[in-house]
């Protein structure tokens, strides 16, 4: 008899234990869930630093080849999402080559055949002068937020700093890359690196961010590392010498007819 | 005798005119079919060579490994001085430069915009070169569609496919979009100088054909190449040569700690041939052997059929007092008239008709417009000497021991039986 009753109180310490536990871990995991901000303001805080109504950007490209590496320099001006205007100003062999992209489509003036060929489609997607930017990549100015659905999937650590790690999901189909895994610094709130996906779930480049300075009260990388995965070597580096925000810029920069000139 | 049994045959069409025939048709059969096998397989070889692969090609090592994708950046520098070297090791190959670069061609309208442009390979042959047989090699000149080969260098060649496409005329100046060897722009503008038929869907499809030096000017590649191809001796590929020239050169640079360390080749080692051109050669063998076989079990019944027939004229010679082995040999002898008659007739249009496949040839373009190694969209036969033989072993060999075979009942015969069978 007296057997059976100790069985029961140690059934029922178990079930007791048991129980607590399965508390603490529900209190725990809410706790957490309610200490990620919405992974929604992040993104849009992302925005902010990166996506201005206007930029000039003065940058230049170092591509490293397999034998030799180049320096690419130049001037580009955008505005809004659509519009974006490239001048390039160095080396001499591309120095007056000007593109000019209004919507998806990209036209790219040549000086020294004095054409001016548009290009569309998959050819966007081609390297932009044997980088590991595509002409889209180069161009593209659109918010993370409105093309994309975002979750914290994690936390982790970038060289000292805190970030969160996001998954960002296409929500609408006209995209270059169906998901991006985005480590953004938790107070900066800048990315720090990303993973493009294509929507096969192939990885296809990682960039990865340096310098962040502020700029004009936004955060801002200086030097981004752009690596297409499915090329050999060490990638490309974007350095930015100047960005300037919401400054004017004159029409006539978005207008095909000028791009003669 | 052989006057003789030939004016037997003659004067008696009746042992003669059907085994003659099924001879000639058997014979021509096989000689057409032997001709257009080996005349494919041989133009697969011919045009992998010519177009592609040549008897050998030296590569970098990196662009080895991803040739597929064109990488000029990592192409043969200091190509002089390899040749040279070459030349001096290899005597008896012809070496010869190329350089295949990805591009648009873009035509433009009035105002000098896009008015219609297209994804583009460029093919860079020594064409101003006096010392090159690229042009003869090529036959460029004979594929011609339209136009004339380059006379100056921003001149060049387009596939008429492609030019149809692109609604060009011969003269119209368009631009060629694409990127150096280290990645920078190229905008070219370049005159159409005629229009060619490579007569591989893969090229046809939208290609071009420029000088050597030119592409080599405009791509940032002086004394560059992407691929170094080789040809052996009066341009007839020698497998064995082959396979001992890349033993030796790959020997020399196998250590070479140079990330851009030249490798060589061969015809089979590239584009899947090997495996390719082992199970052609195979199937070949064995369909030839097959229809070979099988036309001689049907001659060898021609003659069989041809003896037992004649049974009651062998009872007559016999009884008339001709001995059995004279019979015999004559039945042999004229089986053999007979055989070479029919072989000589067969063969004489199976070579014909080869020959007429040999020029003209079947169209299969449609049928291999997806294919992605380098195949003729036309399949011709090939002339080759074995084919004037080739028909004898059916036509005659299987008529002559066919023959052999019925004849033998000729020793069988008894002189009594005979006689009852004669008074029949």
């Amino acid at each position: 008899m007296k057997n059976k009753s100790n069985y029961i109180n140690s059934l029922e310490m178990k079930l007791a234990l048991k129980f607590l536990a399965i508390f603490f871990i529900c209190i725990k995991s809410f706790s957490q869930e309610n200490s990620f901000p919405s992974p929604r303001s992040i993104i849009k805080k992302i925005d902010f630093n990166m996506i201005s109504k206007t930029q000039i950007i003065t940058s230049e490209m170092i591509v490293y080849g397999k034998r030799k590496s180049r320096t690419i320099k130049s001037k580009g001006y955008s505005e809004g999402v659509n519009k974006n205007f490239t001048e390039y100003l160095y080396p001499e062999r591309e120095k007056g080559t000007k593109m000019l992209k209004l919507d998806d489509r990209l036209w790219i003036y040549s000086p020294s055949t004095d054409r001016i060929i548009q290009l569309s489609g998959h050819l966007l997607r081609q390297s932009l002068m044997g980088s590991d930017l595509s002409y889209e990549d180069m161009m593209e100015e659109r918010k993370l937020s409105e093309i994309y659905e975002a979750k914290i999937v994690g936390e982790d650590k970038i060289e000292d700093r805190s970030v969160w790690k996001m998954e960002l999901t296409a929500k609408v189909d006209d995209i270059n890359y169906f998901k991006r895994i985005i480590w953004a610094d938790k107070e900066r709130f800048v990315p720090l690196r990303e993973e493009l996906y294509a929507k096969s779930g192939e990885l296809l480049k990682r960039i990865s961010f340096f310098d962040i300075k502020k700029t004009e009260g936004r955060w801002f990388p200086r030097k981004m590392n752009y690596k297409d995965v499915l090329k050999n070597g060490k990638g490309t580096d974007f350095i930015i010498n100047e960005v300037r925000f919401n400054v004017a810029i004159p029409v006539e920069y978005f207008l095909k007819s000028t791009l003669k000139e | 005798m052989i006057k003789f049994l030939i004016k037997g045959i003659l004067r008696d069409p009746s042992k003669s005119i059907i085994p003659i025939f099924v001879i000639s048709i058997g014979v021509m059969v096989t000689v057409v079919v032997s001709g257009l096998v080996r005349g494919v397989l041989s133009d697969v070889v011919d045009s992998n060579a010519n177009l592609d692969t040549g008897h050998l090609k030296i590569m970098t090592k990196p662009y080895a490994n991803n040739k597929d994708q064109l990488p000029n950046d990592l192409a043969i520098l200091d190509l002089s001085e390899l040749i040279d070297s070459l030349k001096f090791s290899y005597p008896d190959v012809d070496w010869a430069p190329r350089i295949k670069f990805a591009g648009i061609i873009d035509v433009p309208d009035k105002n000098g915009d896009t008015k219609i442009q297209g994804p583009t390979l460029g093919l860079a042959y020594s064409i101003f070169n006096k010392e090159s047989n690229e042009l003869r090699r090529l036959g460029i000149e004979n594929s011609l569609i339209s136009g004339e080969i380059p006379q100056f260098e921003n001149e060049i060649l387009i596939s008429n496919e492609f030019a149809n496409k692109l609604n060009l005329n011969l003269g119209d100046e368009i631009t060629y979009f694409g990127s150096t060897m280290e990645g920078s722009m190229v905008f070219e503008k370049v005159v159409m100088s005629g229009t060619i038929k490579f007569g591989t869907p893969l090229l046809d499809k939208g290609s071009f054909i420029m000088d050597l030096s030119y592409a080599q000017k405009i791509l940032d590649m002086e004394d560059g190449t992407g691929e170094l191809l080789g040809f052996l001796d009066k341009d007839i590929y020698n497998p064995i040569r082959a396979e001992e020239i890349k033993k030796d050169f790959n020997k020399k640079h196998i250590n070479s700690l140079d990330e851009f360390a030249p490798i060589m080749l061969t015809l089979r080692d590239q584009n899947d041939l090997a495996p390719t051109l082992d199970l052609m050669d195979l199937i070949t063998g064995i369909f030839i052997l097959v229809f070979v076989l099988a036309m001689s079990l049907v001659l060898w019944n021609t003659g069989l059929m041809g003896g037992l027939r004649r049974y009651n004229e062998f009872g007559i010679r016999l009884a008339l007092g001709e001995s059995k082995p004279k019979v015999y040999t004559f039945l042999l002898i004229e089986s053999a008239v007979i055989g070479t008659i029919g072989s000589f007739i067969g063969t004489i249009l199976g070579v014909s008709f080869c020959y007429y496949l040999q020029e003209v040839g079947m169209d299969f373009s449609d049928e291999f417009a997806g294919a992605s190694i380098v195949m003729p969209s036309i399949m011709r036969a090939h002339v080759s000497l074995d084919l004037f033989f080739i028909g004898f072993i059916p036509g005659l060999v299987s008529m002559f021991l066919g023959t052999a075979l019925s004849g033998r009942g000729i020793f069988k015969r008894e002189t009594a039986r005979l006689f009852k069978e004669l008074e029949v």
